[in-house]
């Protein structure tokens, strides 16, 4: 097939790279079943990356829709009592976390 | 009969002829729902429906859903309702609100029962993603109901609701209701606020009904349909959604989608898929054979479209606002513990799938072509429709599989949903309607229509399902 290029090997420093963009801690176990599984999946998607859609512009919304706009009238919110109630860790009334580094 | 064999309409005749009462209807369902031989329910609201009940038979007039019962999708917001969307992230969480779906179908006399059981956050194919139990098919315990609403789709099938609520972001209604032998319908994208649903997939995520008669699954979407202002996609719908009484297909042109036909596709859910087409023939329906050339390529982009989008999605989920952080010393820390402990398997998959695609460098390669590719998809379905009025296919290519014969491979549970993808990446309703058995195990039929052709598609499902006469209680199903 004309334009064919192998599938793309996923290295373990591309898999620590990702994991760290996604906010995800993989141990070493995971790092290395996630290298043998995405490069699996990436083979069989990769067909995309050969195919002719030159001129074929990309669908972001399926539906056609104007800009939804909303009357600017104010209205009550989610009182901060029920905000917080699920919150592991409420400090002052505001969502708690740990320092940033 | 028992008040559990009713559907919903019969349900609806016997409270207006004053032969039941909510409350007996409740407890009915309750029983079936308390033992749960197929594992359907993450959570029972059984205090809550039979409170809702009583008001229900208390009031003047009965409300159009008459006080009959349901279940949600646990992907869908129930104010006070303990929500997990199948994942241990969160476990114990109760919303502050409740989704906009379901609030409509409360308002017009609903009566939720409980929340069933899913892939976590709807990424799955067999509803064994979830975070605490394997749900089983009602036709046999030893195999998957499908999913990700496999749940919603076994607790219809098992008579332990006359309709449920589902999501469908690839095929997540139409293939857990073919493999559970029941109607499932995803409606066009945006007929359905998605307000309140725990959002997988924005530009393909869909709530719809499951039921088990075509009559049913209209008579909930008729509640649920049109715009509402907490979801900017969802749209002022068209008229109403009305209740089908087609009896035949007279002047109905039918498409057969060839690539979905082909390799891949059991030949026993060939035969029946056939057969049925043959029916339609005999209703007056015209079946003529029907090209979608990108259609396998559906599967390709939808595997980085939905991925792309999960991983952004669910970046809200961090342990901060709800959930069970796991404690550390700086928030980065935090993040990534909480993250890598509470989301399972295949929705880190997923997010590293996604993540990756979106990616400095792998952006146009990949998200950038599946776009591209999607726009090729949605001009061949309106191709297709300019030469006929509905598009036929097998739902699923397969009868139910084992449990556990796809767990291994990622891929391999993908194609589950190789027949169902192309329709939700062009945004158009669906239906699929059990069809046939093959080796004793139920096969669905998708019929699918151009954008907002919802009660065309009910009316020939209505007049396929009344010629078919398929029986859609489970052999060895208790009383």
């Amino acid at each position: 097939m004309l334009g064919y290029s192998p599938p793309p090997m996923i290295d373990e420093s591309t898999v620590r790279h990702v994991a760290r963009l996604a906010r995800l801690r993989l141990s070493p176990e995971e790092e290395q079943v996630m290298q043998q599984e995405l490069s699996g999946i990436l083979g069989h998607i990769d067909a995309i990356t050969s195919m002719d859609l030159d001129g074929v512009p990309p669908t972001t919304h399926v539906i056609a829709l104007e800009n939804v706009l909303r009357a600017d009238v104010p209205r009550d919110s989610l009182p901060r009592e029920e905000a917080l109630r699920e919150a592991p860790d409420v400090v002052d009334d505001s969502f708690g976390v740990p320092r940033m580094d | 009969m028992a008040l559990r064999d009713l559907t919903a309409a019969q349900q609806l005749a016997a409270l207006a002829a004053g032969e039941t009462t909510s409350l007996e209807l409740v407890d009915a369902h309750l029983a079936a729902v308390d033992a749960d031989p197929v594992q359907a329910f993450l959570a029972v609201d059984a205090d809550g429906a039979r409170a809702r009940a009583r008001e229900i038979d208390a009031l003047p007039e009965r409300p159009p859903l008459g006080g009959v019962p349901i279940a949600i999708k646990d992907a869908l917001s129930t104010r006070d309702i303990v929500t997990t969307s199948g994942s241990r992230m969160l476990e114990g969480f109760r919303p502050v609100y409740t989704a906009t779906c379901v609030d409509r179908l409360e308002a017009a006399g609903a009566i939720v029962l409980g929340k069933t059981n899913m892939d976590e956050f709807a990424m799955g194919s067999s509803t064994e993603n979830s975070a605490y139990q394997n749900t089983l098919n009602p036709w046999d315990h030893e195999r998957v109901p499908g999913g990700s609403s496999g749940g919603s789709a076994a607790s219809v099938a098992e008579r332990q609701v006359p309709w449920s609520l589902g999501s469908d972001t690839g095929g997540s209604i139409r293939q857990p209701a073919s493999l559970c032998g029941i109607v499932g319908m995803k409606p066009t994208y945006g007929a359905i606020s998605r307000y309140g649903l725990i959002a997988f997939a924005s530009s393909l995520d869909q709530v719809g009904p499951f039921a088990r008669t075509v009559e049913d699954a209209a008579l909930l979407l008729r509640h649920m349909v049109g715009r509402d202002p907490m979801d900017s996609t969802s749209l002022d719908w068209p008229g109403e959604i009305t209740v089908p009484t087609a009896t035949d297909l007279a002047g109905v042109r039918v498409g057969v989608v060839d690539e979905l036909m082909g390799e891949g596709v059991e030949p026993g859910v060939r035969a029946a898929v056939e057969a049925s087409l043959g029916v339609m023939e005999d209703l007056g329906a015209t079946v003529v054979p029907v090209s979608l050339p990108s259609a396998l390529s559906g599967l390709a982009t939808y595997y980085v479209i939905a991925p792309a989008e999960c991983s952004s999605n669910l970046a809200r989920f961090d342990g901060i606002r709800y959930g069970h952080p796991i404690p550390a010393d700086n928030l980065l820390d935090q993040y990534e513990l909480t993250r890598g402990e509470l989301f399972g398997p295949e929705v880190k998959r997923r997010i590293m799938l996604g993540t990756f695609a979106l990616a400095s460098g792998y952006y146009d390669q990949y998200y950038g072509r599946a776009q591209r590719l999607r726009t090729l998809i949605v001009r061949e379905f309106a191709e297709a429709f300019s030469g006929v009025d509905l598009l036929a296919s097998p739902t699923s290519p397969t009868v139910a599989f084992p449990l556990g014969d796809r767990t291994a491979d990622p891929y391999a549970m993908y194609m589950a949903d190789v027949c169902t993808i192309p329709v939700s990446l062009a945004g158009l309703p669906a239906i699929s309607l059990p069809c046939g058995l093959a080796d004793g195990l139920p096969v669905g039929l998708q019929l699918a229509g151009p954008a907002f052709s919802e009660n065309r598609l009910l009316d020939a499902a209505h007049a396929v399902e009344g010629a078919l006469a398929f029986d859609t209680r489970p052999p060895g199903l208790m009383t």
